[in-house]
């Protein structure tokens, strides 16, 4: 929150992950490519959540991954405590991911349902080989604890738990080699409101326990706002604007960010009823082949002749709010 | 009493599975009047679909079976009415809208052909007047340059447009009722934005009733103007939109309200979560089917299940504890 002063964890720097498009069966060549991520750049706090909202398609989920080098980018860099990890390989990433977890956005396909559950939560300490059997055991029934199980639920299977239990169980696997930094994909949207707010909660008292970095991955606005620090928005593979949570909630200055967050419905008739609402037209456009100058040009409600032949750029506006708009002074 | 456009009685409707029968809507009773928007919220696996599906006649039998109630519109008696019967009614006079818009059209007939099948049906049209009045019906929904788009397959639309697709579909013969299932989970939020804004303006100008079931909570407080909020196949609070938000009474929907994060949430604080898991009901319970959740919970709540009682003029829950002072009404 001391952001002037607070140690950088995560430096990600015009990261960019294109997915190629390939016609022919033996003689592949690229036609074109899905632009999934198309040059994004932030940094993460040590000890902060960053949100990273949008809707789906954005890339959201694509820069987790590529941060974590699950997909290896296409170009840019990701500095993690003075590492480049885009520059590791082999052995040497390896001994990174200790150090950087996820927790998957399906309960029901992110546990392998053959496996025992204190054979997955003890799984990442078999791979990385930190541990003997007996240490394992401990460290499962310990780990178990902390996410809220029975110690004893070590021996039963993914198919004997609740959607909520399942996704404290990958929490308690995410948790397992002590990492400092997690990638949270979408971990509540697949549960009910009543266990949804049961998960954040223990997902922030893990924060305090442990000293936890989060990069939390969400399209809910309303949970992101509660969860996060700071908070970025995607739109159609960049970061179109990046501000802590309470100026980018209550002064959006990109005209997207303006209407998504006009859109959310909130649980109260009367202060709901009051709020002005901006209706989007029209659907996101395709990655593959998107809008020139600004993305958002196309469903902008403000959008003029100079969006269609610039991008803008990604600038500070104020001490720690950026933006990519042209005439995002406008709403200062 | 009012005069109810559907009233719903008792209705009662069991599955069979290979586990045992679950009791999906036990006894539930509740009216819609004219002109009307009611919200019915609960989560997953409460009955709120199961509920308009039976009065619908759409549950398939076996596994399900309808075990007890009525549900009147215009006098007549939906769940005693033939297979043939209730065809006329359905699509015609009450039309619903399901969730997923990806499955809920048929991915080998065009969308101009779906859209005609109901007009031809139920209206008597040729097919030359269907296709006129199926390129109004997108029109109407906002689907730009509707009549080239009538022979398109659904795979050509993106979700929203299909969810208007299906609205168009339901709305084709004018009916008084739309029931609305979940139509805008499996879409973002600018989309839903959209849909939302197209019901709120179609109801307004065709004047029609509709029931709006979602787990949102969000969803219903800018649409609905009565609420019923279900748990574990029983209602368990009914009460118009804002006595709702601002005077609940059932300790399920307290907790509920709580556990939601706001958009505009000011400061940190912590959610109050609900402890435990929504249950699956095998057996009826003679407990208040909230009980093993609540915290409110007194002897009494573990001895009988509460009825749904009225409060305040309007505003119905079913528990035996005053929410307000934590001791037993």
């Amino acid at each position: 929150m001391e952001k002037e002063n607070a140690n950088v964890l995560l430096h990600v720097d015009n990261l960019v992950k294109h997915f190629p498009i390939t016609k022919g069966i033996l003689f592949q060549k690229q036609v074109g490519a899905v632009r999934a991520v198309d040059g994004v750049s932030f940094d993460i706090y040590q000890g902060e959540t960053l949100g990273l909202v949008g809707e789906s398609g954005c890339g959201k989920s694509t820069t987790g991954r590529t941060i974590l080098q699950l997909y290896r980018p296409t170009s840019g860099a990701v500095n993690f405590g003075g590492v480049d990890l885009v520059a590791l390989k082999g052995e040497d990433l390896r001994l990174m991911r200790r150090k950087m977890q996820m927790i998957f956005q399906d309960p029901y396909a992110s546990l392998n349902p053959r496996m025992t559950v204190g054979e997955i939560i003890g799984e990442p300490l078999v791979v990385h080989n930190v541990a003997n059997a007996k240490e394992i055991q401990e460290r499962v029934s310990n780990l178990l604890e902390v996410v809220g199980l029975n110690a004893g639920f070590a021996n039963r299977y993914p198919h004997e738990f609740s959607g909520g239990q399942r996704q404290r169980i990958g929490v308690a696997r995410a948790l397992a080699l002590q990492p400092s930094f997690i990638v949270c994909d979408e971990p509540i949207s697949a549960l009910d409101v009543s266990i949804q707010a049961q998960v954040v909660n223990l997902l922030e008292d893990l924060q305090n326990q442990f000293n936890l970095t989060y990069l939390f991955i969400a399209h809910d606005l309303s949970m992101v706002r509660h969860i996060s620090d700071r908070v970025a928005v995607m739109y159609l593979g960049i970061i179109i604007e990046l501000a802590d949570r309470d100026t980018l909630y209550l002064n959006p200055l990109h005209p997207y960010t303006q209407a998504l967050l006009s859109a959310v419905p909130i649980a109260d008739p009367v202060a709901d009823s009051k709020r002005k609402r901006v209706i989007l037209q029209g659907d996101v456009p395709s990655p593959v082949n998107p809008p020139s100058g600004c993305r958002f040009r196309t469903r902008c409600p403000i959008a003029e002749g100079l969006c269609a032949e610039s991008q803008p750029k990604f600038r500070e506006l104020k001490p720690g709010h950026f933006v990519a708009c042209h005439f995002a002074e406008r709403f200062v | 009493m009012h005069d109810y456009l559907l009233d719903v009685k008792g209705l009662e409707t069991q599955f069979k599975t290979p586990d045992g029968i679950v009791h999906a809507v036990n006894g539930i009773s509740f009216g819609l009047k004219e002109g009307e928007t009611l919200g019915v919220v609960g989560e997953s696996g409460c009955g709120k679909s199961v509920t308009m599906l039976s009065v619908l006649g759409l549950i398939p039998i076996p596994p399900g079976k309808i075990v007890a109630g009525e549900a009147f519109f215009f006098g007549q008696d939906l769940l005693k009415m033939s297979k043939e019967e209730i065809r006329h009614v359905r699509g015609a006079q009450i039309a619903m809208v399901f969730q997923d818009p990806m499955t809920s059209l048929n991915p080998v007939l065009t969308v101009g052909l779906q859209l005609v099948e109901p007009l031809m049906l139920h209206l008597g049209m040729t097919r030359k007047q269907s296709d006129t009045r199926a390129a109004e019906l997108l029109e109407m929904v906002g689907i730009p340059k509707a009549k080239d788009r009538l022979g398109d397959y659904p795979h050509q639309f993106s979700g929203g447009m299909r969810q208007r697709v299906m609205i168009a579909m339901a709305l084709s013969c004018s009916p008084q009722i739309l029931i609305a299932d979940e139509p805008t989970t499996a879409l973002d939020v600018t989309i839903q934005a959209q849909i939302m804004d197209l019901v709120r303006r179609l109801r307004d100008e065709l004047g029609m009733t509709v029931i709006w079931i979602t787990h949102d909570l969000g969803v219903v407080a800018n649409l609905a103007q009565r609420v019923i909020v279900m748990y574990g196949g029983y209602i368990i609070e009914e009460a118009p939109v804002k006595e709702l938000y601002f005077n609940p009474s059932h300790p399920y929907t307290l907790g509920l309200l709580g556990s939601l994060p706001r958009l505009d949430e000011k400061g940190r604080h912590r959610l109050t979560s609900i402890d435990g898991v929504p249950p699956v009901l095998f057996e009826k319970p003679v407990h208040c089917p909230f009980a093993p959740r609540c915290k409110f919970a007194v002897e009494h709540c573990w001895k009988e299940n509460p009825p749904l009682n009225e409060v305040t003029p309007g505003h119905r829950t079913a528990c035996w504890v005053d929410v307000k002072t934590g001791r037993e009404r």
